[in-house]
């Protein structure tokens, strides 16, 4: 009678553990407190749980393509999530926009409130940016800079960092005196000022998430996207300061 | 002797299990030998002479210099003039002979002429001219050690310090540099205090001998008063004997003998031709020499010398050591005798006994005779 | 030079710069810091010689993080800095030799270390018998004795500079000319899907490398072998 009763039970675990499973995602470094923030409800709404793994859409993108084992995909850009369904690593019709990013001059040192006045000024040693050919932030830094037609005069002063996350730590440490960061890297953040970059400067930064060939049939994977689009993940996406498609 | 003429050390202290309280004082000229059994201390009281030690109470003052003190001053080695031969040569691996030989020679000119050791002088003594642009890997283990010799002698010390430096030598190397050595005793006027714990060559090389044992010091003195001493283990041992000084009074060629007085008395050796007047140190082993009460008739013995007994000390179950004194009035060098006690009690000896002694064997110590 | 477009010479020549001075300067500083390793009886050595061995164990990121602060406006770094009117050593070629030097400090010691406790004591005592003073039976015994030792560390210390990735990556800034090294170049190419110049740098690294120790090494038995 006990026993039965205690297989059962074991049944029991062991079925609801088979219902809660894992995902594994890739997720841009520039999005990683959202990211959490949204996992964590994830996991309390399904029971199901999202590994996160955080780093360079680059570098993401060379090791899906060499068999990384992630199920889904966020990336800092459109590009990459394109090109991983057009190498056939990912399914097309899972391709969504999940977050627009914001470009922001950020400084603690001197005051960019006025950022563009700012950088004409240019009364600073070193412009952190994100390495342009691996992160789109780079990109967009560039580009805003080529609108302001103040590129050519602030080149000798760039330095580059490998991902969104190092250009946020120049600038944090200090060592460079202004950089172009994500505003959802500035979310908590009181210390120094900030200019966010009008979009009319450069192109919108769309961050485009997919469904991985590895993550075809897992079912967490797929929750994770549907609860990505839903709106309690939105308030969230739209409080880390990212806008919405 | 003043302090100008003495080596004075004594150190007292522990080092792990072993506990070390010796001290002497030498002359500060001539070979004084430290010997004694394995792990009596005699390596740690050398160390600590040329400071590779230190041990807080300590005293060295060697020729009047002050070395160490038991105030707290301390020379550091590399100030002492000293030098210093290790067991193993320990040859710089990276320099040639030549290089190795001239590291401590002093730069300057400074007391040229003045008893100071030239290179030539040291490579004549040492026969190294065939070894100077050798690499040291290259040496058998007598060259290496007599290049280490005469890199210590180039560096112009004071007092040279040699722990053991035969003993890692096989027995016909050990044969070879010993001459090497009486050399340096002979022709330098530098005091040596030499390690060894083979008595074979305390008795070649020493002048003055200092005994020692589990860390202390049992006996100092000249060297055949402290092995005729009964008192210590040296007189006692089954090897027992005794190294005498002679001075040649004559040779004859017809018989090859060579006639030595020592002593209180002659004795007659086999050897080749030597000078008149020259000096040659001349072993009596105890167990060579038998007593008589009377003058012995015919016999092969050469050497029959009247002495008188000293003392007599009883070994194992059924021996004696006595210790004899030569010439009739008892005045002579010492000798050792070995006999059972039968004997002694049958010829009735006694302390005080004028006797014959009858000494069957001897050997003349330098370049003859076997290194027991 | 060579032939070669400058966003491929440049970057190798800058890294074979770094490597060189960054192995010299460790042949200063870690030679008598293994003497010291070797020789001393402090209580703390093998402490101190645990934080010398930090950077082969941690990773890249935490050491280049640190170098960061270091090099950094509020850190030693930045009062040096100061004195030419910057703000920070980092993004320039002297932050990349200091944390080149961090880096590859073990890598350094570790073999020089190792050379001067073979020696022993005993060449040292005979020295001192000699009337050689602790500093000179240092430079004209220990340190002749241990030069094998010293030329290992001496490549170890190059090969590793050579190859070094993450520290460079964490504090260079990836500028033309003076901090975009081969490391981070290839890092760009491979980021731009340029295999081609990715493969040929990374290649050339290879083969240069491989030069250097093959050499290095034969060069040290020919030392060994007119020493025995």
């Amino acid at each position: 009678m006990r026993l039965t009763a205690l297989v059962a039970a074991l049944g029991a675990f062991l079925a609801s553990s088979a219902e809660a499973a894992q995902t594994h995602i890739a997720v841009a470094a520039n999005f990683t407190e959202p990211a959490k923030e949204i996992a964590a409800l994830f996991n309390q709404k399904t029971g199901h749980e999202a590994v996160l793994s955080f780093g360079a859409s680059g570098a993401f993108f060379t090791q899906i393509t060499h068999g990384a084992p992630f199920e889904v995909f966020l990336s800092a850009d459109s590009e990459r999530p394109k090109a991983a369904v057009n190498g056939g690593f990912a399914l097309a019709d899972s391709l969504f926009t999940y977050a627009i990013g914001k470009l922001v001059l950020w400084s603690r040192v001197i005051d960019v409130t006025d950022g563009e006045a700012a950088l004409k000024a240019g009364q600073f040693q070193k412009l952190s940016i994100a390495n342009p050919v691996a992160a789109p932030y780079g990109t967009a830094a560039v580009e805003a800079m080529k609108a302001l037609g103040l590129y050519d005069a602030l080149q000798p002063k760039i330095v580059q960092g490998n991902s969104i996350a190092q250009a946020f730590q120049f600038v944090d440490t200090r060592n460079a005196e202004v950089g172009f960061v994500a505003l959802s890297q500035l979310y908590g953040v009181t210390a120094g000022t900030r200019w966010e970059v009008p979009q009319t400067l450069y192109s919108p930064i769309r961050q485009d998430a997919v469904l991985l060939k590895t993550g075809a049939d897992s079912e967490a994977s797929k929750a994770f996207l549907e609860f990505l689009k839903g709106p309690e993940a939105r308030a969230i996406i739209e409080r880390f300061g990212y806008a919405l498609n | 002797m003043t302090d100008g003429e003495t080596i004075r050390a004594a150190f007292k202290g522990t080092l792990g299990k072993f506990s070390l309280d010796a001290g002497f004082t030498a002359p500060a000229k001539g070979v004084t030998a430290l010997f004694g059994p394995s792990g009596c201390g005699k390596t740690t009281v050398l160390r600590c002479i040329a400071g590779l030690l230190r041990l807080p109470d300590g005293l060295c003052v060697v020729g009047g210099d002050v070395w160490q003190d038991r105030d707290g001053a301390f020379l550091p080695t590399h100030k002492r003039p000293l030098g210093y031969v290790f067991q193993e040569a320990s040859l710089f691996a990276h320099l040639s002979v030549r290089r190795n030989l001239m590291f401590g020679a002093p730069h300057s000119e400074g007391d040229a002429g003045r008893g100071r050791i030239a290179f030539d002088e040291v490579v004549e003594l040492l026969s190294l001219t065939a070894l100077l642009d050798r690499a040291p890997g290259k040496l058998s283990g007598g060259e290496r050690q007599r290049v280490a010799i005469g890199r210590a002698l180039l560096s112009q010390p004071k007092l040279l310090l040699m722990d053991e430096p035969l003993s890692a030598l096989d027995r016909a190397t050990k044969g070879e540099i010993l001459p090497f050595l009486e050399r340096l005793r002979d022709r330098l006027s530098l005091p040596i205090v030499y390690i060894t714990h083979a008595i074979a060559e305390v008795e070649r090389l020493a002048d003055q001998i200092v005994l020692m044992d589990k860390g202390r010091v049992i006996g100092a003195g000249p060297l055949d008063e402290l092995q005729s001493d009964p008192a210590l283990p040296l007189a006692i041992a089954r090897d027992a004997a005794v190294t005498l000084d002679g001075v040649i009074e004559k040779h004859d060629s017809g018989y090859g003998l060579l006639t030595l007085s020592v002593g209180g008395g002659s004795l007659i050796v086999p050897a080749p031709k030597a000078s008149t007047g020259e000096h040659r140190r001349v072993r009596v082993i105890a167990g060579d020499v038998s007593l008589a009460r009377e003058p012995p008739g015919l016999s092969s013995i050469l050497n029959v010398l009247p002495a008188r007994i000293v003392s007599a000390t009883p070994v194992e179950a059924d021996e004696i050591i006595a210790v004899l004194a030569l010439g009739a009035d008892g005045s002579g060098a010492r000798l050792l005798s070995r006999l059972t006690r039968k004997s002694w009690e049958q010829l009735r000896l006694a302390e005080g006994t004028s006797v014959y002694a009858q000494v069957k064997a001897v050997a003349l110590a330098p370049g003859r005779g076997e290194l027991g | 030079m060579l032939g070669l477009p400058s966003d491929i010479w440049v970057p190798i020549q800058l890294t074979i710069e770094l490597a060189a001075i960054t192995t010299l300067s460790l042949l200063v500083v870690a030679t008598p810091l293994a003497w010291w390793l070797a020789r001393s009886r402090a209580a703390w050595k093998e402490g101190v010689a645990a934080i010398v061995s930090l950077p082969i164990v941690l990773p890249p990121t935490v050491l280049g993080f640190y170098l960061l602060i270091l090099l950094g406006p509020d850190g030693p770094g930045g009062a040096i800095a100061s004195l030419w009117g910057a703000r920070t050593l980092a993004f320039t070629f002297t932050g990349l030799v200091i944390g080149s030097i961090v880096s590859s400090m073990p890598f350094v010691v570790q073999p020089i270390r190792n050379a001067f406790a073979a020696i022993g004591d005993r060449p040292l005592e005979v020295a001192a018998t000699l009337r050689a003073s602790p500093r000179r039976a240092f430079w004209t015994v220990a340190l002749p004795l241990a030069s094998p030792g010293l030329l290992t560390g001496a490549v170890l210390g190059f090969a590793h500079t050579v190859g070094e990735f993450g520290v460079v990556l964490m504090i260079g800034g990836n500028i033309p000319g003076r901090t975009r090294v081969m490391s981070t170049a290839i890092f760009d190419f491979v980021e731009t899907m340029r295999w081609r110049d990715a493969n040929m740098l990374a290649g050339g690294m290879v083969v240069f490398a491989f030069a250097v120790i093959l050499s290095m090494i034969l060069l040290e038995k020919r030392f060994a072998r007119a020493r025995a």
